[in-house]
């Protein structure tokens, strides 16, 4: 019990308190305290690595994520999933308690393999951390390995593994850290000394968009390059309904995982959550290499196609070519609603990179550019890529490892017309008095944004659409009469 | 309890333990063993459920449990709106549990209210050296920026427990020095078996820190009440209050729902105090009847019957005055609730359903079910204890099945067998449910919707399970071709 005795009346703050505060918050001087903070975070825009874990645990066929830890994590992983995609999102874990953090988790463990297996029959079992065994130092490799040596799972089961500690980077290390086990691990002794398959393996990286993940295959396949795209998590996180619940629904086959290693190019299109990735497959796969652009806007998606077609020697085909032409004419159609706009933008690098470069083609102005956690080599990049257009990207700041209280400050101090975002951007958005365009993970408060497209050509126009008919809206619910007309 | 027995056609005790038999026989034999006390076939006239509780989850079944952080942050901490409510450790626990309960609030939101999320961000370095002196700033700049919080708390994540750090020596220095609630709560995610040992760690805390440190300006009446586990989720305590003030009380204060932490700590001085959600506050019902003498009594405000039963209930602690308005608010709003009956209740008679949910709903949600002709073949709890239990065997028709901490594949075998028109649970259940055809609510978060609680809820309510039941998107399910 605490010592302090003595009972205070209840308080209640003035109505003249209340707005000092109210407009204190909003002003210059609020903006430097705020930008002053040394140890508080305030709405951070990222998550913690196991969650990207399990999004590349989830995406191969057959797949049970398996977390290592405290059960309420994988609560919380599955159902951000579930909030954002309205899908099942099936993981489960071994429920590490206080036990575990004094005698280690290899009982739970052990436990948690065998009930899950002989329950849910998973194909192949991704095992990752959360931080609880990672404080404790917990032996993944030894633990799994004793595993299948007593009994508890067959020893056929494929259990790659990867350490996530949730101190450290964001849901895109985790991703990373997943994708490149479950590549190492699938891929072990599968190297054919024939020479490579012919086949493109395509990583798209930490993505919330299903439409994204169609949209790539609808390029391959017009292209008629054969791939494998690897931890595919479009038929997972949107399945059909049709009467018959699928635990396991889509997903990259675990053989063609297993020859992604003959594989003759393998293309991420997410630099920053798969660095660990590309320099494993660049070290072991028999192909070329190569990081991309993430294609959202004309130029990157070009660059994308280009790519593709220099590495399988195929022509860009005339459809395509046309998508290309429509998606621009949508754009010079609709540029004058947009010329000129000032944007904040909040999210990963590699979605920022690619909402940059588009408003950037539109003559819209990239003004707060915030990576709640990222490093140097980011921010130079994007001042890079600000530096490619003298005239719409001069007037941009990028912001690192600053959270979106401080985006509140710049958007409320120094406004600009709209924020693109992930759903945690709409408190920003309110106080600001600016419309949010919900572009990245999460989004949980809109319906089916995450089917429709953001990257290549089609989203381009579906950007586009999505922004400038908003401001359109705007013009028309809040214009004086005299100012109502009937084009627009 | 129950007056009468409840039956229901097609259910029966051998038909539900021979089920459970069914089920049970996929798992390998220790898991067995663990999960076969935690369902059971209801038996109403039994004073004690048969059906275990409160037990550790079985690792790898695919529980739906969260944690004590969750308990913690989500539940008790979080709906008061006038705290700055503190994720102390790694991001994720913070940011997945920003927002996503739906416990409203008024206020001016960063000012006065602050439904933000507020976290140390833990890296390496804090788990090597510690993370207390990174608190103590922490808390410093927060109380600077918002300045206008009545106290902040200090809601721990895993790895604090782990690493020694004492948050309770920074709490009660900054207590001291920003002469306002700094309160600490322990309540690392591997504490415990589920959300349910945060619920009573942080009764603990507030038992501890706050509760009896203020008392209200205004002269205590004889009509003075708290209500206790009403989180205001979708707006409940709105839908609540107005109720319980038009029968003469005055609602001094708020656990946790659209809370002020100030009024919480002055409940001491309130007659009696009226608890929604058992499992997670009866604790602090307990101290302050120990301590101040104060009764409490459970109630229910799911569905037109419970919700009379309920204020006569109460009417019973006051005059003859209360009990007097009390009779005016029924027969006021019973025409209201029959219309609404008249609307749905034709739309839903002899419909089944099965819940799942917390540690409250799954059996105070029943009557409401009822009063609209749907009957509840399967219920359980994701955290409840055996007193939970206890409560719900009456409520349930004889043969129900009961299952507690149910795994993902004991839910979705369950639903398969029992075919009910509807399943109410929670967001990583629904999806589930909705892909095999079968209607579906979300019971925790209301499913965007609410409030369900009082009389203006229930009209929500009845509203939003028939449009479940019978939404004509079922009828695309299968394709003709």
């Amino acid at each position: 019990m605490s010592t302090t005795t003595d009972i205070r009346p209840v308080t209640e703050h003035t109505a003249e308190e209340i707005d000092r505060v109210k407009n204190w918050i909003n002003s210059e001087e609020y903006k430097e305290k705020n930008f002053a903070r040394k140890a508080l975070v305030i709405n951070p825009a990222h998550a913690c690595q196991p969650l990207g874990a399990e999004m590349v645990a989830h995406g191969f066929a057959g797949s049970l994520p398996f977390v290592h830890g405290s059960q309420g994590c994988a609560s919380y992983f599955r159902s951000t999933f579930s909030r954002h995609f309205r899908e099942p999102a099936c993981a489960t874990s071994d429920a590490m308690t206080e036990d575990g953090a004094v005698f280690g988790g290899q009982n739970n463990l052990f436990e948690g393999l065998e009930n899950a297996y002989a329950l849910y029959k998973p194909a192949i079992m991704p095992v990752f951390t959360t931080c609880m065994p990672e404080v404790i130092g917990d032996d993944l490799t030894a633990f799994i390995t004793n595993a299948k040596n007593n009994g508890h799972i067959p020893a056929d089961l494929p259990t790659p593994y990867a350490n996530t500690p949730s101190f450290n980077g964001t849901h895109i290390h985790g991703y990373d850290s997943m994708l490149k086990a479950m590549l190492e691990y699938l891929t072990e002794g599968k190297k054919n000394e024939a020479g490579d398959n012919g086949t493109l393996n395509l990583i798209p990286g930490f993505e919330g968009n299903t439409g994204n993940l169609r949209e790539y295959k609808k390029y391959l396949e017009a292209m008629d390059i054969p791939y494998t795209m690897l931890a595919d998590i479009s038929d997972v996180f949107d399945s059909v309904c049709d009467g018959t619940y699928r635990m396991y629904s889509g997903g990259t086959p675990l053989d063609a995982a297993a020859d992604s290693i003959n594989a003759k190019a393998t293309v991420s299109l997410m630099k920053y959550s798969t660095l660990n990735t590309m320099k494993s497959v660049e070290a072991n796969f028999a192909g070329t290499s190569k990081t991309l652009a993430f294609p959202m806007g004309i130029r990157k998606t070009d660059e994308f196609l280009m790519a593709l077609s220099e590495l399988f020697d195929k022509p860009i085909p005339a459809e395509l070519k046309a998508e290309r032409g429509r998606a621009v004419d949508a754009m010079t159609d609709a540029h004058q609603y947009i010329h000129g706009k000032k944007f904040a933008v909040a999210g990963d690098p590699d979605y920022l990179l690619g909402i940059v470069s588009f408003l950037l083609e539109m003559g819209a102005i990239p003004y707060h550019i915030l990576c709640s956690r990222s490093n140097k080599k980011f921010k130079k990049e994007m001042e890079a890529l600000l530096a490619t257009s003298p005239l719409y990207g001069a007037q941009g700041t990028v912001y690192i490892n600053k959270d979106l209280w401080h985006m509140r400050s710049l958007c409320v101090t120094d406004p600009v017309d709209a924020i693109i975002g992930d759903t945690h951007c709409k408190y920003v958005a309110r106080d600001a008095k600016i419309p949010l365009f919900r572009v990245g993970f999460p989004i949980m408060d809109r319906v089916n944004l995450h089917r429709s497209p953001v990257i290549g050509y089609q989203g381009a126009v579906n950007l586009l659409t999505m922004i400038v008919n908003k401001f359109l809206d705007t013009v028309d619910e809040t214009c004086e009469d005299q100012w109502f007309e009937m084009m627009r | 309890m129950a007056d009468t027995i409840k039956e229901i056609d097609g259910i029966t005790t051998e038909a539900t333990e021979e089920l459970i038999e069914e089920i049970l026989a996929a798992y390998p034999e220790k898991a067995r063993k663990k999960r076969a006390p935690h369902l059971g076939a209801n038996e109403p006239t039994s004073a004690k459920c048969a059906v275990q509780s409160n037990k550790k989850v079985v690792p790898g079944v695919m529980s739906q449990r969260g944690c004590a952080y969750a308990g913690a942050k989500g539940v008790v901490w979080g709906p008061i709106r006038d705290m700055v409510h503190v994720s102390h450790g790694p991001v994720g626990c913070g940011v997945y549990s920003w927002g996503t309960r739906r416990n409203l609030m008024q206020g001016v939101p960063g000012v006065t209210c602050f439904p933000l999320d507020f976290t140390s961000d833990f890296q390496e370095s804090d788990i090597v050296y510690g993370g207390d002196k990174k608190l103590e700033t922490l808390l410093r700049e927060a109380d600077e920026l918002f300045p206008l919080n009545k106290g902040l708390s200090v809601l721990s994540e895993c790895p604090v427990g782990l690493i020694g750090d004492d948050i309770n020596a920074v709490t009660k220095k900054m207590e001291q020095e920003l002469g306002k609630f700094v309160v600490p709560c322990n309540c690392e995610g591997f504490r415990g078996v589920s959300q349910s040992l945060g619920h009573h760690i942080s009764n603990d805390s507030i038992r501890d820190h706050v509760i009896g440190k203020r008392e209200f300006v205004e002269p205590a009446g004889p009509y003075d009440v708290a209500l206790i586990g009403d989180y205001n989720i979708g707006g409940d305590v709105w839908a609540a209050t107005p109720i319980l003030e038009e029968i003469g009380l005055n609602v001094k204060s708020v656990w946790t729902g659209d809370g002020e932490i100030e009024k919480i700590a002055a409940t001491g001085q309130v007659k009696l105090n009226l608890i929604h959600c058992y499992r997670s506050m009866n604790y602090m019902c307990k101290v302050m009847e120990e301590k101040w003498g104060i009764p409490w009594m459970e109630y229910n405000f799911f569905g037109p019957t419970k919700i009379e039963e309920s204020l006569r209930a109460i009417g019973e602690f006051f005059d003859d005055t209360i009990k007097q308005k009390v009779e005016e608010v029924i027969a006021k709003y019973r025409p209201i609730m029959a219309s609404v009956l008249e609307e749905y209740r034709p739309r839903l008679e002899g419909k089944t359903a099965m819940l799942f949910v917390g540690g409250l709903r799954p059996r105070h949600t029943v009557g409401a079910y009822e009063d609209l002709g749907i009957e509840i073949t399967g219920t359980g709890y994701e955290f409840a204890h055996q007193d939970d239990y206890d409560r719900t065997s009456p409520e349930m028709a004889k043969g129900t099945l009961i299952y507690d901490d149910a795994s993902e594949f004991e839910l979705e075998k369950f639903v398969e067998k029992m075919k009910p028109d509807l399943v109410g649970s929670g967001i990583k259940e629904k999806y589930v449910f909705q892909k095999a055809g079968i209607p579906f609510r979300q019971m925790h978060s209301w499913d965007y919707s609410g409030p369900y609680h009082g009389y203006e809820g229930f009209k929500i309510f009845a509203r939003d399970i028939d449009m479940a039941i019978n939404s004509p998107t079922w009828g695309l399910v299968k394709a003709p071709f």
